[in-house]
């Protein structure tokens, strides 16, 4: 352990000294009136990303070529699916969980079965199935917007202890992933296998099923995510998945975990998830146009890449 | 049996068969699209993303992925339909500025190492940012000649068969037959070795880029013509389609393994899978997933006669 985290140090450090530098600048600009608020709104928007961010990661440790396109479309159809189970019913909120994963376990399977059985290359397997879902989604939504059941609303939108509640499922789901990452023999077999598959065989990994763990489980962490994004947004809308595709990969790279896989970072990715709602918020407050703050994002993601990356001269 | 059929000519069979069943389908559905208009109307729009396809492609070609196609061309048209409509002459500096950009971007790749995908990521938020800035609502109008090449109807065969077809040929005597495409190729296939060979990876690499970036430009410029104004969301799902088309024409995502007719092919079957589907009757809620559906099938196929192929080897 010590070994992974001195090797991520630096990365890992980069995205919180960003992200806090932001914050900075931004409650300098408006005179520390909107302080807390700001800081809310960033834990509750990154906690989304972070749930994304999470099961995008895994994937991306597996190594080159495996990124799981198909997020956005998770989101929205688990959304869609669930919040239509619960018809606006407290009592539903659970089992419409649980209705969630299940879209999350289907969608996984289904990713994982295209790249195996048909021998797609990862980012072309999800990407078809993407399209599939997505037509799902659409069909199952009809352009109708039902409503979250009441209390499920509630907690995704209100704070507990001034944190918000969807910052604490985060949370939880984050140092889970830290220790099936860090601890778990889990952990282990997808580094071994990002850093080389051939290997990882040889020594006797059971590479198919670790895999397929791997791509179930974004799925499911996509699809837990559009469950609570659909509740705090007040409705399952069709587009509501599509930034997160840029921003799960986004986090997860500029978190410090390796593009060409083997080397992952769970606390990166809040660094990360935080500093690109920040970045956002800041030149809002600045009252930059929407043009400029996407130029900078984009300018800001090539700027971490440049600073952060070709530590690894193996890495392409 | 085993020394007729090559490799690559398996490669570009499949997503030739897979087009021509599709098309096959359609005239079948629809008879009155077996015209010169009809067809016209099918394939319309299938030359911007053909030539999307084929800058993606030579993204490929050396190994790496263009994740900000779609904003790109989003933003090329909305400089085709603003400043190349009025002041050509900036028009003309804004483009070749953009050409540079890319190129710079291939070097910066090659030179620090970067991922490919991280950093066309975060340029596709700056093309996005760019094409808001230029055009804040949707609106423009296409210059005149983009639009008059567009809805030309040379005889015998439309004007969308023909340009696929030039767009096909250009880029294969590029890439297949030009000693610069073999360079691009063995970047692809075993960069040490190119550059042992004493060819500069990174001139390479930049000008595959600022290539890609050309055919980018050229699919921004036809799409105006069509759609005569743009929008700085026009064209955001054509990253998507083109690294399909790529793969479904034959294409691989390493090893400098392309088919620029089959790319061309691919994106054809893409464009006209939309078209058959809405020819069915299917509920437009399915056509995306219809999209997927037909992706995966041919990938089937394709797996299927690669396993042919190779036990043929064995026996």
């Amino acid at each position: 352990m010590n070994i992974l985290a001195s090797m991520s140090r630096k990365p890992w450090i980069w995205s919180f000294v960003a992200a806090f530098a932001v914050w900075i600048a931004t409650i300098l600009f408006t005179g520390g009136a909107s302080t807390i608020g700001l800081s809310q709104a960033a834990l509750t928007f990154a906690a989304f990303s972070i749930l994304v961010g999470i099961g995008q990661m895994f994937v991306i440790t597996l190594g080159p070529g495996n990124i799981d396109l198909c997020v956005p479309a998770t989101m929205t159809l688990a959304g869609t699916v669930a919040l239509k189970f619960m018809q606006v019913d407290n009592s539903l909120i659970l089992p419409g969980l649980v209705v969630a994963i299940a879209v999350g376990v289907a969608v996984g399977i289904g990713n994982y079965a295209l790249i195996k059985l048909l021998q797609i290359p990862p980012i072309i397997a999800t990407l078809s199935m993407s399209f599939v879902v997505q037509s799902t989604a659409i069909w199952t939504n009809r352009g109708l917007r039902i409503k979250p059941p009441e209390a499920l609303a509630t907690f995704t939108t209100e704070t507990t202890l001034g944190i918000p509640n969807v910052a604490f499922v985060a949370l939880i789901l984050s140092v889970f992933a830290f220790v099936l990452l860090q601890k778990a023999v889990y952990g282990r077999w997808i580094a071994a296998i990002g850093q080389s598959i051939r290997a990882a065989r040889m020594a006797g990994i059971p590479v198919d099923g670790t895999r397929f763990v791997t791509y179930v489980l974004c799925s499911v962490l996509a699809a837990v995510c559009g469950y609570l994004l659909a509740s705090f947004s007040g409705g399952a809308a069709l587009n509501m998945g599509s930034e997160y595709l840029l921003m799960s990969i986004a986090v997860v790279v500029i978190g410090g975990t390796a593009v060409a896989g083997g080397s992952s970072n769970v606390a990166g990715i809040w660094g990360a998830s935080l500093f690109m709602f920040l970045v956002v918020s800041m030149l809002n407050t600045y009252g930059a146009s929407a043009g400029i703050r996407l130029i900078m994002t984009g300018l800001i993601i090539i700027a971490v890449i440049v600073v952060a990356g070709g530590r690894d001269p193996n890495q392409r | 049996m085993k020394k007729v059929l090559s490799s690559d000519t398996i490669r570009l069979l499949i997503p030739a068969l897979s087009l021509t069943i599709l098309l096959i389908s359609v005239f079948y559905l629809q008879p009155r699209a077996m015209s010169y208009s009809g067809l016209n109307l099918l394939f319309n729009l299938a030359v911007p993303i053909a030539l999307a396809t084929i800058a993606q492609m030579l993204i490929m070609t050396v190994n790496d992925l263009d994740l900000s196609m779609g904003t790109f061309v989003s933003f090329v048209a909305c400089v085709a339909a603003t400043f190349l409509q009025v002041t050509p002459l900036i028009g003309v500096l804004v483009l070749a500025a953009a050409i540079a950009i890319y190129a710079a971007l291939g070097v910066l790749i090659h030179v620090r190492n970067l991922p490919s995908i991280v950093v066309t990521l975060g340029m596709s938020f700056v093309w996005g940012g760019l094409a808001v800035l230029i055009l804040p609502a949707p609106g423009g109008q296409a210059p005149e000649w983009a639009r008059a090449v567009m809805i030309s109807r040379p005889p015998f065969v439309p004007m969308a068969i023909i340009a696929c077809i030039l767009i096909a040929m250009v880029s294969h005597f590029v890439i297949m037959r030009s000693s610069f495409g073999v360079i691009l190729r063995g970047v692809g296939g075993n960069t040490r070795s190119v550059e042992r060979a004493g060819w500069s990876i990174l001139g390479a690499r930049a000008a595959t880029y600022a290539l890609a970036a050309f055919f980018a430009i050229l699919a921004g410029i036809s799409l105006v013509g069509l759609t005569t104004s743009a929008d700085a969301n026009i064209a955001l799902r054509y990253t998507l389609l083109s690294i399909a088309g790529v793969i479904l024409g034959g294409g691989e995502f390493t090893g400098g393994r392309v088919s620029p007719i089959g790319a061309v092919i691919g994106a054809l079957t893409l464009t006209l899978a939309g078209s058959f589907l809405s020819f069915l009757r299917i509920s437009p809620d399915w056509q995306i997933g219809a999209q997927g559906a037909i992706l995966i099938v041919v990938l089937g196929l394709r797996l299927l006669l690669n396993r042919l192929e190779n036990r043929g080897k064995r026996s």
